[in-house]
């Protein structure tokens, strides 16, 4: 293993920032994965250090391929880790809708265009994401249809799910979406939590990508059995509205299976109490999100059903 | 007339409400739509938006038409001094045209694309954010600029900045509307979480100019400023490359030539200057930072060349 500071960046008032690599075995470069790009992706970091765990074992039993080479960087953004920050603290930017970054622009972009150069030329890459409103995921992968990646891929991760998503304009800055325009083929993990620790499903994502490793001949590993992962479009999995706001409760547990008008949760008025809606599904299938905040507004969507 | 666009209860006792008001006068049904408070910490349109409808009141007898005045796309942010929407992750301008199903914020947007359509005309006013001072200028993609630009030269701006087209610019308020073929400008000026109140004067003679056009007023206007078009110029951008406390030397509107001293980055805790800022060419710093504290790559200035200026 070699520890390497991938980018730095000069602070006015802090310490350097020097994002940190890990990289693994030699030669071809085969596999890059990238943990926390916001300061609240806990999880996503810890899951990183745990794979640095798992391929320092591995590499010191020799099982890791000839002429390949894996870097791990579970940290890019720790400046807004300290201080309790989800983007970047100076003008609240996010480094991942940077890229690919460019090393003349504003200091995000020259972040994203600085770890970018580093994890360009990977036949394969791996983020480990986190959503934009607060809630819980089953364990699962996702990619974007760009047309380079080939969606049967995300079978070797033997999760429940592998999830086919058509990218928005906003997808488009994303470093998922870049690395496929530079021909890595790039997925999305989702390990359930983001600010706290979810040592199960940490456990779910590390298995997985080492699932998708051995695969993928990167490693030689044994690891439990996974799923026969089904490939779903993003677009026909079902989502689900609050019809009106209040204190939310969830009834459903993520990965269960429910049947049309099943209750998912219920919502009471926050100040006298009242029960003011129930959640139903419309459809039968396996909860694969929920929104898991106390505080609930109108028209959110709470509940994520793959029919 | 106040309406509500959009209405979505939140958690607590509270509404999130999306308001506009409705101006009408005699026979003639075109509408002007003025939008703004997309983000949170840009106010110049505010001061605006009041000098407008304040000056239509007074004077409605002279108005032929409907002015439609949106202060605040996203109140919650302005009340907050929140760029983006309170405890949603991405940028309001880059959601739409929304979408009915979706989550809180697509479901509004989708509520204001839906409104604003059909407008004749849609201003849609931006200062510039906390850290950098704009010139009042329209900023138009390539694609819009033949039927947009000369609308542009009607709102008495400095500056009229064609930009290229960018996927992630496509779910932009403006785009949204332009490709549903309601003609929409965006203004930027200013800075943000301030008021200019000469700018907002100068846009609002713009806005009386373009009523006028429009056929929606009647009454005098100022002449108005013939804009620098960006067509045929180049932009050059000064970013620091030091990290410390950016302190000018040259001002906003200067004509500056390549190489000039236009500021410093210094270092409080060493005294010493760690970066002598130079113009990256010849041409008027149009865009000024504000704000002082910057990192490696901080945007400090934007200079616009001169016509035929080199690449």
């Amino acid at each position: 293993m070699k520890k390497k500071i991938l980018f730095s960046l000069k602070s006015p008032y802090r310490e350097q920032l020097d994002i940190i690599g890990f990289r693994f075995g030699h030669g071809k470069k085969s596999l890059a994965i990238v943990g926390a790009m916001r300061g609240n992706e806990v999880q996503q970091m810890y899951v990183c250090s745990r794979m640095v765990q798992a391929l320092k074992k591995l590499e010191s039993e020799g099982k890791i391929a000839d002429d390949t080479e894996i870097l791990v960087v579970p940290c890019v953004n720790y400046y807004s880790m300290n201080i309790g920050k989800r983007f970047w603290a100076m003008d609240n930017t996010d480094i991942n809708r940077m890229f690919p970054g460019y090393n003349l622009g504003e200091t995000t972009q020259r972040i994203a265009d600085g770890v970018f150069s580093k994890f360009q030329g990977y036949e394969y890459g791996i983020q480990l994401a986190s959503f934009y409103q607060p809630g819980i995921f089953l364990p699962h992968v996702k990619m974007m249809d760009t047309g380079f990646t080939d969606p049967e891929i995300m079978k070797d991760f033997g999760l429940e799910f592998g999830i086919v998503r058509k990218p928005r304009p906003y997808d488009t800055t994303t470093l998922n979406y870049n690395w496929q325009v530079w021909e890595t083929k790039a997925f999305s993990v989702y390990a359930n939590a983001t600010d706290e620790i979810d040592v199960k499903a940490a456990d779910e994502a590390v298995n997985a990508i080492l699932r998708f490793m051995g695969k993928r001949g990167i490693v030689t590993t044994k690891t439990p059995p996974g799923y026969i992962t089904e490939i779903i479009d993003e677009d026909t999995t079902k989502e689900i509205q609050s019809e009106t706001s209040g204190l939310f409760f969830r009834v459903t547990e993520i990965g269960k299976t429910v049947e049309h008008g099943d209750v998912l949760g219920r919502i009471y008025d926050p100040l006298d109490g009242e029960l003011v809606a129930e959640i139903r599904t419309p459809v039968s299938g396996t909860v694969y999100f929920a929104y898991n905040s106390p505080l609930i507004n109108a028209k959110t969507v709470c509940f994520k059903v793959i029919k | 007339m106040v309406e509500t666009v959009a209405s979505v209860p939140l958690a607590v006792n509270e509404n999130l409400t999306i308001q506009k008001r409705r101006i009408q006068n005699g026979k003639n049904k075109t509408r002007l739509s003025l939008v703004t408070g997309t983000h949170g910490d840009e106010l110049e349109g505010q001061y605006l938006a009041y000098m407008v409808g304040n000056f239509i009141d007074e004077h409605i007898e002279q108005i032929d038409g409907i002015i439609d005045i949106y202060p605040a796309l996203n109140p919650m942010g302005i009340d907050s001094i929140t760029r983006g929407i309170p405890m949603f992750d991405l940028d309001m301008n880059r959601v739409f045209p929304g979408t009915k199903r979706g989550t809180m914020v697509e479901v509004i947007c989708s509520s204001i694309v839906d409104d604003l359509s059909g407008s004749d005309m849609c201003i849609d006013v931006h200062s510039s954010n906390i850290f950098l001072k704009e010139i009042p200028q329209v900023r138009i993609s390539v694609p819009t600029a033949k039927t947009l630009v000369p609308y542009a030269k009607m709102l008495n701006v400095d500056f009229v900045w064609i930009h290229d087209a960018a996927t992630v610019l496509e779910s932009t308020l403006a785009h949204t509307l332009n490709s549903r073929g309601t003609k929409t400008l965006v203004v930027e000026m200013g800075v943000g979480m301030r008021i200019t109140k000469g700018y907002c004067q100068q846009l609002f003679n713009g806005v009386l100019n373009l009523m006028k056009e429009l056929g929606i007023w009647n009454g005098e206007t100022s002449s108005v400023r013939e804009p620098i078009i960006s067509e045929g110029h180049k932009v050059g951008f000064v970013n620091s490359d030091a990290a410390g406390i950016f302190v000018p030397c040259a001002n906003f509107g200067d004509n500056v030539k390549k190489g000039d001293h236009i500021g410093d980055v210094v270092d409080p805790l060493t005294s010493k200057a760690v970066e002598k800022v130079l113009a990256v060419c010849d041409g008027m710093i149009f865009t000024l930072r504000e704000y002082p504290v910057v990192y490696g790559g901080s945007l400090l200035a934007r200079i616009l060349q001169p016509e035929g200026g080199e690449e």
